[in-house]
């Protein structure tokens, strides 16, 4: 019998799987692509596997190093499997090419990982057109397919992925006319900067796109620039970052999902609000490396052993409450006292000041902070007294 | 003499939800027919973005054409939905109230419900109508209760028509935009796109270009298309939960408002604007006015704030200088105009083209058996593809498209022309990720397939 089912074989899913299933575990692993590996598959350039096997390796490669110590180590992998229902204690619907069936098993591990948030959901004007996509439509097209779905697009977002969707078209022999920022500078670290200048790609900061025109494929773009409206011409659209957490399956479910993360509510072993689900990865968050998502797969892997030695205290603890709009997500949003592992913060905004977490009055942890918006930021969990709200605060 | 007979009884300009009714009945009535279409998929002007509901007529003008279509339209969509394969939402309609000046309104909207033979409205106090609907408003005064207002998918009801002429020996002519016609001899010889084409009856029923077909082929238009633009907010399903009943305003003269409902998908839709344009051809959105939807929605369902915005889009509604439908027979030049369906199409598509096979007066021999095809289900009503084994894999993952579900898409009489002709007979990219995960396995299966590709930049 199964005794841990694992959705998503991405890095922080297969991590787990190697881990649980090197201890014993009988581990399942479903995706719902045909081949295992996550978003690294089709990432042919950045360095990937310094944390995990110690050298530089690409992406894909380092997607099919990922499933194989998986299988050497006994889990099961099953691709082309979709899970559309998340049931109470470890039940789940799937249905794959063979139909559909119900699943159980005592613990289940969701690691859907992200996806970038689209033009839609940016409230982006004009038509709607073929030629606008997001770096992740990108990236499958040129690497999985070898097609060239333009030749002269714009590419909107300095976050790294951005980098690398710019890295992806000179590879594909795509010429990007701008990249374009919304913001006062770029939002991936200093080095990548240096990529679009280098690369003869025109970066253009404090420009927002108002309109992508063009009734059946892109033919311009007008934008909102520092000097006024301005507009250019260009045949696609690149959309990137802003990564969500694709929790839809918790969304629907009985658990409880965190407006902030837009991903679960996790205690500080990765379980949810049912504890026979557990989650790690980019689903908690929004995106991080995939390093940092395989070391999650291997902590959580460690609470699932644990979990299924009946050796993890019930559920339950203090709630964390960012009470500062400096804040975009903190997590494990459950705080409890004696628990190991590292309070995971994202700021909103740029920020200079007093990071304080304060339960019934009293502070647990007092920090000076001095970061930019979508950076890592770690501190030690905090050791609440009792089961209170942990207030998140900033003074600037 | 056989000579003098035209390739076809019957030649419908356009492919909208209009015209494919009208290639409907005038197949079963016993005509032979064709449909031209001047773009590479059906369906693609008007009928490409509205608000999905059908409507019971009860706020139409007393004793028009257009209440008259609407309600046989309305009656007929329900007695052939079963066999053509096609959803209902029996969702029913609130019109509300947020002003005194809409409350003292409501008594006459009631009464004109009535008149229009809408007889099963109800009043609605606030008390009763947060109980009907809790997610609504607390500030919303009064209102009444339209149990006949229904919810539809608007594309599968229109492919549906279309695809039973077709599969009863109508013709689909795409591409084929009509440039000129002359009438000798009482045949019709139309100059299109596509080659020439010859009929007995011609009826326009080209929606947004109704005005120059009717330049083109009779020298004049009695009425000029003034386009109006409505720009819509699709929200994630999750915010489905949040209205049960179609959330109407209380209509103006010009238009019905700005209505919050859900779609026959699942998801949560408010709009549309209702704007002026002299462009026919291009719908643009604008940042500014979806967020005022986005306001405009959060005051009425305030908890629709913590929902994610899934898509948008823009339709433009044929509308002209007067409110009533342009319906006008010419049949001593064998020639009938459909013009002005400026937004109540979906609802009448099935009774105008009714009223429009009464004035053609034509001597055919209806189909005794003709085929009935079955529309596959995309609704939240009934069984998805993707419960049924054998269906090669999830494709897109947000809307649970199958594989074997787009293979169907790309075949067919009907095969899509391009993305949104698949987007329309699917659903592929239209859900939370907007193409996200699907769009390059996507790439991948319709390259080659389709008559517009969905990617450019090929050729160097």
């Amino acid at each position: 019998m199964t005794e841990v089912i694992i959705i998503g074989a991405g890095p922080a899913g297969l991590s787990a799987a190697m881990s649980l299933a090197r201890g014993g575990v009988r581990t399942l692993v479903l995706d719902r692509e045909p081949e295992p590996g996550g978003i690294p598959r089709h990432c042919a350039h950045s360095p990937y596997g310094f944390r995990e096997f110690h050298r530089p390796m690409f992406g894909p490669a380092y997607a099919r190093r990922l499933a194989a110590e998986a299988l050497a180590a006994g889990a099961e992998i099953r691709t082309l499997t979709t899970v559309t229902a998340l049931h109470p204690g470890g039940r789940i619907e799937i249905t794959s090419p063979e139909g559909s069936e119900t699943l159980t098993a005592p613990a289940v591990l969701l690691a859907t990982g992200v996806r970038e948030t689209s033009r839609a959901a940016r409230l982006i004007g004009g038509e709607k057109q073929a030629g606008v996509l997001n770096t992740g439509a990108l990236q499958g097209i040129v690497h999985l397919n070898h097609q060239r779905p333009f030749r002269r697009p714009v590419i909107l977002g300095t976050e790294l992925v951005a980098f690398s969707a710019l890295l992806t078209c000179r590879e594909a022999g795509i010429k990007p006319v701008a990249m374009l920022e919304p913001g006062p500078r770029i939002t991936a670290r200093a080095p990548a900067g240096w990529l679009p200048w280098a690369l003869g790609v025109p970066l253009r900061l404090k420009t927002r796109i108002t309109q992508i025109l063009g009734r059946s494929r892109v033919e311009r773009i007008l934008v909102d620039t520092p000097d006024g409206p301005d507009e250019i011409e260009t045949d696609g659209v690149i959309i990137t970052g802003g990564f969500r957490p694709d929790a839809p399956l918790v969304r629907a479910s009985h658990m409880e999902l965190d407006p902030a993360s837009g991903g679960p509510v996790v205690d500080p072993w990765g379980r949810l609000t049912d504890p026979a689900y557990f989650a790690a990865g980019n689903l908690l968050r929004g995106v991080e490396t995939a390093g940092w998502c395989w070391a999650e797969g291997q902590h959580v892997a460690g609470a699932i052993h644990a979990a299924l030695k009946g050796q993890l205290p019930p559920p339950g603890g203090a709630r964390l409450r960012i009470a500062s709009d400096a804040v975009k997500l903190a997590l494990p949003q459950v705080i409890v006292a004696g628990a190991q592992g590292r309070l995971q913060l994202r700021l909103a905004r740029p920020v200079r000041g007093r990071l304080r977490l304060a339960q019934d009055g009293a502070t647990l942890l007092e920090r000076r902070i001095d970061s930019l918006p979508e950076r890592r930021i770690t501190l030690p969990l905090p050791q609440p007294r009792g089961t209170g709200d942990i207030l998140v605060t900033v003074e600037e | 003499m056989p000579d003098l007979l035209p390739n076809y009884d019957v030649a419908v300009i356009g492919a909208g939800v209009v015209g494919c009714a009208l290639a409907r009945a005038f197949t079963l009535a016993g005509a032979r027919v064709v449909v031209l279409e001047k773009a590479v998929d059906v369906l693609d002007g008007a009928s490409k973005g509205n608000s999905a509901i059908l409507h019971t007529g009860f706020d139409a003008p007393e004793g028009s054409l257009e209440l008259a279509c609407v309600r046989e339209g309305y009656r007929m969509y329900h007695e052939i939905r079963d066999r053509l394969g096609l959803p209902v939402i029996r969702s029913g309609a609130m019109v509300l109230a947020w002003t005194e000046e809409e409350v003292a309104s409501l008594p006459a909207l009631m009464a004109q419900a009535v008149a229009n033979g809408v007889t099963d409205v109800s009043p609605l106090s606030t008390a009763e109508a947060r109980a009907l609907e809790p997610a609504l408003s607390d500030r919303v005064l009064a209102g009444f209760r339209v149990p006949g207002e229904h919810l539809i998918d608007p594309w599968s009801a229109a492919h549906g028509y279309l695809l039973q002429a077709l599969d009863n020996g109508a013709i689909l002519m795409r591409q084929a935009e009509v440039l000129a016609g002359r009438r000798s001899q009482g045949i019709w010889h139309l100059a299109t796109t596509a080659g020439a084409v010859e009929a007995g009856l011609v009826i326009n029923a080209a929606g947004l270009w109704g005005d120059e077909v009717d330049r083109r082929l009779i020298g004049e238009s009695w009425f000029e298309i003034r386009p109006r633009k409505g720009q819509f907010v699709v929200f994630d399903k999750s915010a489905a939960a949040l209205a049960g009943h179609i959330l109407l305003p209380v209509p103006t003269k010009i238009t019905k408002g700005i209505v919050v409902c859900r779609t026959a998908f699942g998801n949560l839709l408010v709009g549309p604007t209702a704007e002026e344009q002299d462009d026919r051809e291009h719908a643009t959105l604008d940042t500014a006015t979806l967020q005022a939807l986005i306001r405009r929605g959060c005051e009425i369902l305030p908890a629709l704030a913590r929902h994610e915005v899934t898509a948008t889009y823009a339709g433009l509604r044929p509308a002209t200088e007067e409110k009533e439908y342009r319906i006008r027979d010419d049949l001593a030049e064998g020639y009938i105009c459909v013009g002005g369906i400026r937004s109540t199409g979906l609802s009448a598509a099935l009774g105008i083209a009714d009223h429009v096979l009464g004035l053609a007066k034509g001597n055919w021999t209806p189909l005794t058996d003709p085929v009935w095809p079955r529309m596959p289900n995309l609704s939240t009503e009934g069984p998805r593809d993707w419960q049924a084994p054998g269906h090669g894999g999830i494709l897109c993952h947000c809307e649970l498209v199958t594989r074997r579900e787009v293979e169907a898409a790309l075949t067919g009489p009907l095969t899509a022309g391009n993305m949104g002709g698949l987007k329309r007979r699917t659903r592929v990219t239209m859900g939370r990720c907007q193409g996200f995960y699907c769009s390059a396995e996507l790439a991948r299966i319709t390259e080659g397939r389709l008559a517009q590709p969905m990617l450019g930049g090929e050729d160097d």
